[in-house]
């Protein structure tokens, strides 16, 4: 039975992986899109600051490439998990959720989908890295790595809430108090140092995407305020923390 | 042989009772009709079926596996097909099917085949590959019942099959449960409103209001128990007390100017009945259906049930037309 069950529930997982991975090939506006906006925050933003501001010596434009890929990965994921909001509404879940598959396996299944569509995104963004000269092309696949568990914590938050909100009011209530504070909280586009008042210091260190972005500053530009594995450690844990709660609001989901 | 044994099943939804103990054993094979006025309870209780709502009381074995203990065996065993369409508009017909199959573990080897099969029966093939979302209202519908009965279950529950479809398309979705469920041997359990389809496709009809069944029986006996013909007559002043000690007679009901008699043999007794009426306006007979029965047991009109739920159910799809703009 033990066999048959983890086989079953395995192709259960793959199923709604494979759903997700048809949907975002389908809908090239998004994917257009998605690469689009961390483009002009680049190059509109970036440039446009970067005329009159750099940091140590490398330019503010490569300095933030880093941060706007953690943009990347924050909108992307917790989008892609307040998604089934719709998805319930539409019923489009319904038939899913009625399967001979336990929940867990379901919520695994949406995880890895939604984490595959953030990376084919990060990764149409570092097939542009060339344009940023002071990244070191060696140290993408530890960025990759780095990233890939942040979207797994913030996959797991977007469906956790996802769960929890019955109307597509509440997006917008997330995204001013949630997700926007994390990006502008992470260090993404500014050096976190004694400069900053206290208070903004300490918001920052509490945030645990602060240590995404320091970790992909590390490894793509060799500036980095914590070492590898304390980045690493941390946001382990925080994707683990919210594997277990997305997972046990998921199951409870109505 | 029994496929669905159901023992004292209750729900009960904060202090609402929406269902009071059922007791109902359906055999396999069988096409079983659950009617009942809005809110009597049907939904819950194929929702219980399902495994979907979790009973307050009672039990419930399908397919020889408990629907409390164990859930996952009874997935497998049974289809669903939803009141409103469940289908993933932002893929293909084929696409949907093959999401169904991965879910419900159909081996890789016969996937493909069983998928061709379905698309066959419900005549979808040459539509297979387009998005379901350019799909007519009658093939999402053909679509959903053949995900249904994808993976082989031995019941197929249908809620409400054909509401918001129009005559035409609701026949022929009729044919096609009728087909699907004679080629598989399926046990087909549905809801509907619609009386005359009940008749003609059910084996057995169960009558449920106020969380109870309350009748039981194939829908000629329930016509049957009706006690015959029903005949109305206008007539100004008609001799009630004369009609009521006719033998043949078993009811008289006065509604207005018409009365409502409902006899025994009316073919051989009605010049009998007419020459005692004086001034009769208009006279009409019939037999009996489905729709008086329910009447009869219920207090209430299906069909008006019906209309309701029909514009509830256009208005959604409205709602739902403007959000996707």
């Amino acid at each position: 039975m033990n066999s048959d069950f983890i086989q079953r529930e395995l192709l259960g997982i793959s199923a709604v992986w494979w759903r997700e991975f048809k949907v975002f090939w389908r809908e090239k506006s998004r994917i257009v899109s998605s690469f689009v906006q961390p483009m002009m925050w680049l190059f509109l933003f970036g440039s446009g600051i970067g005329a009159s501001i750099s940091v140590g010596d490398v330019n503010y434009r490569d300095y933030i490439y880093p941060g706007i890929l953690t943009m990347s990965v924050i909108f992307g994921s917790v989008f892609f998990g307040l998604y089934i909001i719709w998805d319930r509404k539409l019923d489009v879940l319904k038939a899913v959720l009625i399967a001979p598959v336990t929940r867990i396996s379901i919520f695994f299944g949406k995880v890895i989908g939604g984490c595959t569509d953030v990376l084919m995104q990060v990764l149409i963004l570092f097939a542009f890295s060339f344009l940023f000269p002071s990244v070191n092309p060696w140290g993408i696949p530890l960025a990759l790595l780095i990233l890939l568990i942040t979207s797994i914590a913030l996959v797991s938050l977007g469906l956790a809430l996802g769960s929890l909100l019955e109307s597509l009011e509440g997006f917008q209530v997330i995204s001013s108090f949630l997700i926007f504070p994390l990006f502008f909280l992470s260090g993404a586009l500014f050096p976190v140092d004694e400069r900053l008042p206290s208070w903004l210091q300490a918001m920052v260190k509490i945030n645990p995407l602060s240590y995404t972005v320091d970790g992909v500053r590390g490894a793509l530009l060799g500036i980095h305020t914590y070492p590898f594995y304390i980045d690493l450690g941390i946001i382990t844990l925080f994707a683990g923390t919210m594997l277990a709660l997305g997972s046990i609001l998921f199951s409870r989901m109505k | 042989m029994a496929i669905i044994e159901i023992r004292s099943l209750t729900k009960t939804f904060g202090k609402i009772q929406a269902v009071r103990g059922i007791d109902l054993t359906i055999e396999k094979g069988e096409i079983f009709g659950l009617l009942g006025p809005n809110g009597a309870g049907k939904t819950t209780t194929i929702g219980m079926l399902c495994t979907i709502v979790r009973p307050t009381s009672g039990q419930c074995i399908i397919a020889g596996f408990d629907i409390a203990k164990h859930p996952t065996q009874v997935r497998r065993k049974v289809g669903i097909v939803f009141q409103d369409p469940t289908l993933d508009t932002i893929l293909t017909g084929r696409e949907n099917l093959q999401l169904h199959a991965r879910l419900y573990g159909i081996p890789s080897s016969v996937r493909n085949l069983w998928i061709e099969e379905m698309l066959e029966l419900v005549d979808l093939r040459e539509r297979a590959d387009d998005l379901t979302k350019t799909y007519s209202g009658g093939m999402k519908r053909r679509l959903e019942l053949a995900r249904g009965l994808l993976h082989r279950p031995a019941v197929l529950f249908l809620d409400e099959p054909t509401l918001g479809l129009d005559p035409q398309t609701r026949a022929r979705t009729w044919e096609y449960i009728r087909k699907m469920a004679q080629k598989e041997e399926t046990t087909v359990v549905l809801t509907t409103h619609y009386m005359e389809e009940a008749e003609a496709m059910c084996n057995r009809i169960g009558i449920i209001d106020a969380g109870r069944i309350i009748a039981l029986d194939t829908p000629e006996n329930m016509i049957d128990t009706m006690g015959g013909d029903i005949v109305a007559i206008a007539a100004p002043e008609p001799p009630l007390d004369k009609i009521r000690s006719l033998p043949y007679v078993s009811q008289v009901k006065k509604a207005g100017d018409t009365i409502e008699i409902t006899m025994k043999s009316a073919h051989l007794h009605l010049a009998e009945l007419l020459s005692l009426i004086p001034a009769i306006i208009s006279v009409e007979m019939r037999k009996p259906t489905l729709s008086d029965v329910f009447i009869k047991l219920t207090g209430r009109d299906i069909q008006v049930d019906a209309i309701e739920n029909g514009e509830s159910w256009v208005d959604s799809i409205a709602r739902y037309r403007q959000r996707g703009k």
